[in-house]
């Protein structure tokens, strides 16, 4: 039962930079992603330009929303919820601003080794190796501050967010080591140590888990902290964060190998990732119910409280996809959906729906506390911002469907004779309308992250209208 | 895999998945309320407290639901380690099984048109056969020689009259079956750069088109010196040989004086790979038919 009522000054600075940089990276991210959306509608909008063909932006696009964006939304709040829950300063200032600089480092990098076409070619895991050890090293410097912060906590008990931020962290750094061994042969080439199957196996054994535990336990961390912060209601049921943490982190480990089912992977390999996946269901779900169900005595607070909107929402979406992963996990239904947009709608159901969705709503929350203000410059921005997040993922996701299933049934319809009724370019072809909607949908987010970054000018610029709040901010 | 690994693989899976459900009892046995409760656990984190609620118990039934599927999948179908699982699923046997069906069910409907000639399968009523070698063609064949069958640079077009190897249903059979070499030799070394320029304009004027005509009279020696044994003294080639015909207006590489300066110094390879291996005699046959019938409506 603690009641701490000290108020050590905490390090606000790092959050502020990482706050402001979450913003700034998604416009960019999603910006690249739009782009490269609207290049699968107007083909010629890559301006015969090697640098700014699909295949080097694609991987230019997936970094910058999955670890300049995610990153630095993840930075941000775990800083911010790790000194507030810990009731203690973060561990060391210099390694925390060092996180910053270095992180901020990467993704230059990344900008700028990736449409030069420089790239070690595993998905998510794009950048070469001397990023690589950038990102070890810059990652390391996290694990220290985080933990270290934990350690020094007044706190009798960690906070749940922070058991999720703590395992997001340690096991991004096994996976980001693992995967990234290579050999090098020049300052910019490398190749993977592991041979065939194997490789393919490392590979979606990290790629999974980036969607595990970079997208999902970290953001679970954010959710526990800003859900209850927001709705000012006590967290649904200790027990239930207990068994769906537990059981999250064991069975994500083993689900990567969907990825490869009807490939060159064992079939025990196939069979175990398959039933893993459908385990996971409930860990996931338990994420979902702790979140909403700490709304209950607290659903008016939506009508009125944007931001909490975001938050809810995006617990609809996580549900949603962590639902849908399960089904697509199952090898007759995969049969169907793999290599298909159902994919990358899936994919965007838990990357706009859930992480953004969510890094959005907690950046809201902290941008007026960590600037001294009330609230934001503009409420009803912020319910605009809602509204047109909530409509573009939704056309998103649904264009995918629509897309994914259609090429799915298009490539397996065959004759009466046994040959395919379809060719390649005629289920692309069907697919123009849905990619159309698909960059209307990415417009509609780019949008609302731009209203975002006009309002967050407005409440952290000096002479700000936003109403101040009645306590001043802890200098850093 | 061996042993070792074998029990490896199957212990730690199922402590995995029994270990998750060990939490899941022990966590529910050890509840304090068995209804929703305003009680806290007591502990306080900036303010945030935490319920001492119970698990829901439709999200107990569904983890303990989806725990009792995997154990039964895994019994069912190969996971653990080497044990094979009790249904003996393979993926390669579903393939071949699939195969198997495929081959049953896909036999009857060539095996009606594999009596009737190729002359016989263009009539209208093997429409429905005539189809279906379109349809194998668009599959097979259509990747080089185009959808239409109209070829393109360095693909033969097969809706004319002109045959590289000759348009009978025997020999375009014969070409789908084996396969055909098209090799002409590079003469560049041989002739030089001004020969292989007076040779070019001498099988210019071979198809009526405007050349020097001194470069061409040079060049007709050097041709029937190097060019007739496979091309012919009169330059109208040899189907034999798959050797083109050069007086007509059909170029398989195009007749600007590049092109054909180019084919004579560094030579030409045109391979039309062999499909025994891969499509059965009727489907074959169909494709032929098919083949036949775009340049013999």
């Amino acid at each position: 039962m603690s009641t701490a009522t000290e108020h050590p000054t905490y390090n606000y600075k790092v959050v502020r930079q990482f706050a402001i940089m979450t913003v700034i990276w998604g416009i960019v991210g999603m910006t690249v992603g739009v782009l490269i959306a609207a290049q699968l509608v107007w083909p010629a909008l890559n301006f015969d330009t090697p640098w700014l063909t699909y295949g080097r932006i694609r991987p230019l696009h997936t970094n910058a929303v999955i670890f300049a964006f995610g990153g630095s939304a993840l930075f941000a709040t775990s800083y911010y919820v790790v000194q507030r829950t810990c009731q203690t300063r973060l561990f060391s200032d210099g390694l925390a601003a060092f996180t910053f600089w270095g992180w901020q480092v990467v993704i230059l990098a990344a900008a700028i080794t990736l449409p030069l076409g420089l790239t070690s070619a595993k998905e998510y895991a794009e950048l070469e190796w001397p990023i690589d050890i950038l990102i070890t090293i810059v990652w390391v410097a996290y694990a220290i501050v985080f933990l270290g912060t934990v350690k020094n906590r007044k706190t009798s008990h960690i906070y749940v967010g922070n058991w999720f931020y703590m395992a997001f962290i340690i096991t991004v750094a096994v996976l980001h080591i693992v995967n990234s061994l290579e050999i090098p042969v020049t300052m910019w080439k490398s190749y993977s140590v592991y041979p065939g199957a194997v490789d393919a196996m490392v590979q979606w054994w990290y790629g999974h888990n980036a969607v595990g535990f970079f997208l999902t336990a970290g953001f679970l961390g954010m959710m526990y902290y800003f859900v209850p912060k927001q709705a000012e209601r006590p967290i649904y049921s200790y027990r239930l964060s207990i068994v769906h943490f537990w059981a999250l982190i064991a069975t994500y480990m083993w689900a990567g190998g969907h990825h490869l089912h009807y490939s060159a992977l064992p079939d025990w390999t196939q069979s175990v990732a398959m039933v893993m996946s459908l385990i996971l269901l409930a860990p996931s779900w338990g994420g979902m119910i702790n979140g909403m169900m700490t709304l209950s005595g607290a659903w008016h607070k939506l009508r009125t409280d944007p931001v909490l909107r975001f938050l809810v929402v995006s617990l609809s979406f996580y549900g949603m996809s962590t639902f849908e992963g399960p089904m697509m996990s199952i090898k007759t239904v995969n049969a169907l959906s793999h290599n298909t947009d159902w994919t990358v709608g899936h994919v965007h159901a838990g990357a706009l729906g859930w992480v953004a969705m969510i890094s959005v709503g907690a950046t809201y929350h902290m941008i007026p506390r960590l600037f001294g203000k009330a609230q934001m410059w503009s409420v009803s921005l912020i319910n605009t911002h809602f509204w047109l997040a909530t409509v573009g993922t939704v056309l998103y996701i649904c264009a995918m469907w629509v897309n994914g299933i259609l090429q799915g049934l298009m490539w397996r319809a065959v004759n009466e004779d046994g040959t395919l009724t379809y060719s390649f370019v005629e289920a692309l072809e069907a697919s123009h309308p849905g990619y159309f909607v698909r960059w209307l949908g990415g417009m509609f987010w780019v949008l609302g992250m731009v209203l975002m970054a006009y309002n967050t000018w407005q409440t952290v610029r000096k002479n700000s209208t936003a109403p101040a709040a009645d306590v001043a901010p802890q200098v850093a | 895999m061996s042993a070792f690994w074998s029990a490896w693989v199957t212990i730690i899976t199922l402590a995995v998945i029994l270990g998750c459900t060990w939490l899941l009892f022990q966590t529910r046995k050890s509840e304090n309320y068995k209804e929703e409760t305003d009680q806290t656990v007591g502990h306080s984190f900036d303010g945030i407290e935490e319920y001492d609620n119970p698990l829901p118990k439709w999200w107990f039934q569904m983890f303990l639901a989806t725990v009792v599927f995997g154990l039964v999948y895994l019994v069912l179908y190969p996971g653990l380690g080497n044990f094979k699982g009790l249904l003996g699923w393979t993926s390669a046997g579903q393939w071949e099984e699939e195969m198997a069906h495929a081959e049953e069910n896909y036999r009857p409907v060539f095996a009606k048109y594999a009596a009737l000639s190729v002359e016989d399968l263009i009539k209208p009523e093997n429409e429905a056969g005539l189809k279906m070698g379109q349809r194998m063609f668009a599959n097979n064949c259509s990747l080089c020689h185009g959808t239409a069958g109209t070829g393109a640079h360095g693909f033969p077009n097969l809706t004319d009259s002109d045959w590289l190897y000759g348009g009978n249903p025997d020999t375009i059979m014969q070409t789908i079956v084996h396969g055909r070499q098209g090799a002409m030799p590079a003469w560049g070394a041989v002739l030089g750069e001004e020969g292989v320029r007076d040779v070019t304009s001498y099988v210019l004027t071979l198809s009526g088109s405007e050349a020097d005509s001194e470069a061409a009279a040079r060049g007709k020696t050097q041709f029937q010196a190097l060019c007739t044994a496979c091309h012919g003294v009169d330059g109208k080639g040899m189907q034999a040989l798959g050797a083109p015909n050069l007086t007509d207006d059909v170029w398989l590489y195009g007749n600007s004086f590049a092109e054909i300066a180019h084919t004579i110094r560094a030579g030409r390879n045109g391979v039309m790979p062999a499909h025994k291996d891969l499509l059965s005699e009727e489907k074959i046959k169909l494709i032929t038919a098919y083949v036949y019938s775009l340049s013999n409506q």
